[in-house]
């Protein structure tokens, strides 16, 4: 019985102290996970501050967590993929108060497929436009260009949901697009607007022969393996780790890797960034020091842990360090 | 036509009819059997599959190296002052690893064409960590050399464990086919081996660059914490609730819905309760995210219903002559249900519980919304208040995360920690059946 008693009193005592938190409390996109997660480790190694915690969910559900509101019970950061739109700034900062962006780096995005489907060593936006467009009746690889084998048509694009499906559209679809001509004429037929040209160009064709994918690149890597002839957009840092299975296309002749996407030669790529709620930085203890250790150069500089996981380190790392220096 | 001859039938002859039905019966039998074999066969699958895959996940590579620890290193200023040794990162330390391995190399007259980087790339990056502990845990050290058995890098280990080949890694960042070489070497004379992990079972979870050192320990402690508020809570108020309906109450149109509500919540799909767990105890309550109590407080609501179902069925099956004859005797009728019905139905109560405990045990979902899920590495909780109201993850939720993280060495570790998942609801089945066996009375 005096187990129970002691059981209940200390829960008594630690439910009035249960409103302070000791550890950052991070959520948000997927791709920016792993880092974060390296980041976390490392800072619960070299501080007295316990290791932040890292939840998954999609750029957009971590955004929208953090802006929430204010409290302890509601998390620090969002990790985010995509940036974020205009509205929301408004309506977030109109709840929390300020947020603050800040860049860590740059992630490519590949087109894999496995190592046995070669003669997919160099792809075009306009190829991938051509096979994946709505407007495509291309059955086979080779229907789009001769060059490539003829091997059906199955593509593994990641779902609306992910900030990745946004870069697949601009810097892919679009340019295909625009590459093709078609974006002209939609743009000329709908009398110069934009907008609608550009959504025409952001359609997948809906067959088959193209695949949303909502889950990580896990299921994505799943997925070829029950297509083998499939082809599956894939971050940097997951390919970098499923090299024994995977190889990915040159876009435009490109090679992607840490370097030609730094120097902006690989088209394809994106800022990877996270928000912070600058209303909790004086109240979770540890957590100024989390955003300094993570855009340190030690961390996020060329050399460091993430750039050796996959990261493209961002060349304006100063910048960043100095106006992280200064939230408060 | 009377007067045709009946046709003499002996009794042991079996007519067409019956032959038709006694086949009807040996094809149903054979129906039954072919059912029974596939589901055998299911389980035979799945059990060598995860064995298959999961026991290498409790083995790990170690290789054991002398480390001189550098006063010009890790302590600048000399003086051996705990503030400024602090001050040196983990990132200072790794530099000591590349030149113990170049000294243990040339001790043991290996030769070998790899760069310093590639030589310390094939230690784990929490063998920092592991050094920086044991200095700032008494810096007198500093200076000295000392013996360390480190983990291997996770695709040294992958390597020996068949997972990598030298052809696999041709276009790899992470790992070389001379790696490798240098790798069966230190095999040989015994400075890499394979070893019983322990720290995959006590340890906890690790970022995505070192699958190596990720353990379940910690998730396994809060699965604990989990399991010990559904059982605090469930328990009594399950049991309450069902004596109460089953001998209090009187039997009218508001104990039916309430008996209808109790089946239906049985069957509402757990994430349910975890949207309701999010909506009430973090957002109305206030009570801290991805902590066993919340975690605990859903899982609760999950069980309760399996509780008080299990417990209904049970005290039914006390005969009413006990009843009868407690009340004949003078009895109160509080007195006869916790003297007399109570402990007669207690094996049965005991055997719901903790079917609905391993159920809960093996939920991942509702912990989904709440936070559990996710790359949670806090240290083993030092009190039972701790436990409960300091972040972590459960078994499930980190087998869950564990299996979609890109470096397929966590896909091992996966299987590993449904091995130990396993075991526990095993263990916990078992439990319930050695209870049901040896208590329980047939009338």
């Amino acid at each position: 019985m005096s187990f129970v008693k002691a059981t209940v009193a200390a829960i008594a005592v630690s439910a009035t102290s249960a409103a302070a938190r000791d550890q950052v409390h991070i959520a948000g996109s997927s791709t920016v996970l792993p880092y974060a997660s390296i980041v976390a480790e490392a800072f619960g190694e070299n501080f007295d501050f316990p290791t932040p915690i890292v939840e998954g969910g999609g750029s957009g559900a971590g955004r929208k967590r953090m802006c929430e509101g204010v409290g302890l019970n509601t998390i620090d950061i969002a990790n985010s993929s995509s940036l974020m739109k205009e509205e929301q700034w408004t309506t977030c900062e109109a709840t929390v108060g300020k947020v603050t962006e800040v860049r860590i780096g740059y992630d490519g995005i590949t087109f894999s497929t496995r190592l046995e489907n070669t003669g997919f060593e160099d792809l075009t936006p306009e190829q991938i436009y051509l096979a994946l467009s709505d407007k495509s009746e291309a059955v086979t690889w080779a229907d789009v260009d001769a060059s490539l084998p003829a091997l059906a048509i199955k593509a593994f694009i990641p779902g609306t949901k992910h900030g990745t499906r946004e870069v697949f559209e601009t810097k892919v679809m679009l340019a295909g697009c625009k590459a093709v001509g078609t974006y002209d004429e939609v743009f000329a037929a709908n009398g110069g607007d934009k907008k609608a040209a550009e959504k025409e160009c952001f359609k997948v064709r809906t067959d088959g022969a193209s695949v949303d994918i909502d889950g990580d690149y896990t299921e994505t890597l799943a997925s070829l393996d029950a297509n083998p002839e499939g082809i599956g957009v894939f971050g940097l840092s997951f390919l970098l780790n499923n090299t024994d299975k995977l190889y990915a296309a040159n876009i435009n002749g490109v090679e992607p890797s840490t370097e030609t996407i730094a120097s902006g030669e690989y088209p394809v790529s994106r800022p990877l960034q996270f928000y912070v709620k600058n209303a909790h930085v004086s109240q979770v203890p540890g957590m100024k020091e989390y955003l300094e250790f993570f855009v340190s150069d030690e961390i996020a500089g060329p050399d460091g842990p993430l750039a050796e996981y996959g990261l493209v380190s961002d060349p304006e790392l100063e910048a960043t360090q100095e106006m992280v220096a200064e939230i408060n | 036509m009377m007067n045709d001859v009946p046709s003499k039938r002996s009794l042991y002859d079996i007519s067409e009819r019956t032959k038709k039905r006694n086949a009807a019966e040996g094809r149903f039998r054979l129906y039954g059997i072919i059912a029974i074999a596939i589901g055998l066969l299911m389980l035979l699958v799945l059990v060598t599959t995860i064995i298959y895959r999961g026991t290498s996940a409790f083995q790990q590579t170690f290789i054991t190296l002398e480390v001189e620890l550098l006063e010009k290193k890790l302590d600048k200023k000399g003086n051996r002052n705990i503030d400024d040794i602090k001050k040196v990162s983990t990132f200072g330390y790794t530099p000591l690893l590349a030149t113990a391995m170049q000294n243990a190399l040339k001790e043991n007259g290996i030769e070998t064409d790899l760069k310093k980087k590639a030589l310390s790339g094939m230690i784990s990056k929490s063998a920092a960590a592991q050094m920086r502990e044991y200095v700032l845990a008494d810096p007198s050290v500093i200076g000295t050399t000392v013996e360390f058995r480190f983990l291997t890098n996770g695709w040294i280990d992958g390597y020996l464990k068949g997972r990598y080949t030298r052809e696999s890694v041709e276009n790899s960042k992470f790992a070389s086919a001379a790696q490798f070489d240098l790798t069966d070497k230190l095999v040989e004379i015994g400075v890499i081996e394979k070893k019983f992990n322990l720290d995959f079972i006590l340890g906890a979870d690790s970022s995505d660059q070192r699958p190596e050192s990720a353990g379940i320990g910690v998730a396994m402690v809060g699965s604990l914490y989990l399991m010990l508020v559904v059982l605090c809570l469930s328990l009594p108020l399950g049991v309450a609730a069902s004596i109460y309906l089953e001998e209090f109450a009187k039997q009218n149109i508001v104990t039916d819905i309430i008996e209808i509500t109790i089946s239906n919540l049985a069957a509402v799909p757990s994430i349910v309760f975890g949207i309701l767990g999010l909506a009430v105890f973090i957002n109305y309550v206030e009570l801290p995210q991805s902590t066993p109590i919340v975690g605990g407080l859903v899982l609760t609501l999950m069980t309760i219903p399996t509780i008080i179902i299990s417990t209904r069925a049970s005290l039914k099956s006390v005969p009413p002559s006990i009843r009868s004859a407690a009340l004949g005797l003078g009895a109160s009728k509080m007195q006869t249900v916790f003297h007399h019905v109570l402990p007669l139905a207690a094996p049965g109560i005991l055997t719901g519980t903790i079917i609905g405990m391993a159920q809960a045990l093996g939920e991942s979902a509702p912990l989904l919304l709440i936070g559990m899920i996710g790359y949670i590495a806090t240290n083993m909780p030092g009190s039972v208040a701790e436990g409960l109201f300091s972040p972590n993850s459960a078994m499930p939720a980190q087998i869950y995360e564990w299996a979609k993280r890109a470096d397929p060495a966590f896909i091992e570790r996966a299987w590993g920690g449904i091995i130990i998942l396993l075991i526990f609801l095993l263990t916990m089945n078992t439990l319930a059946v050695i209870l049901r066996r040896r208590f329980e009375r047939r009338w």
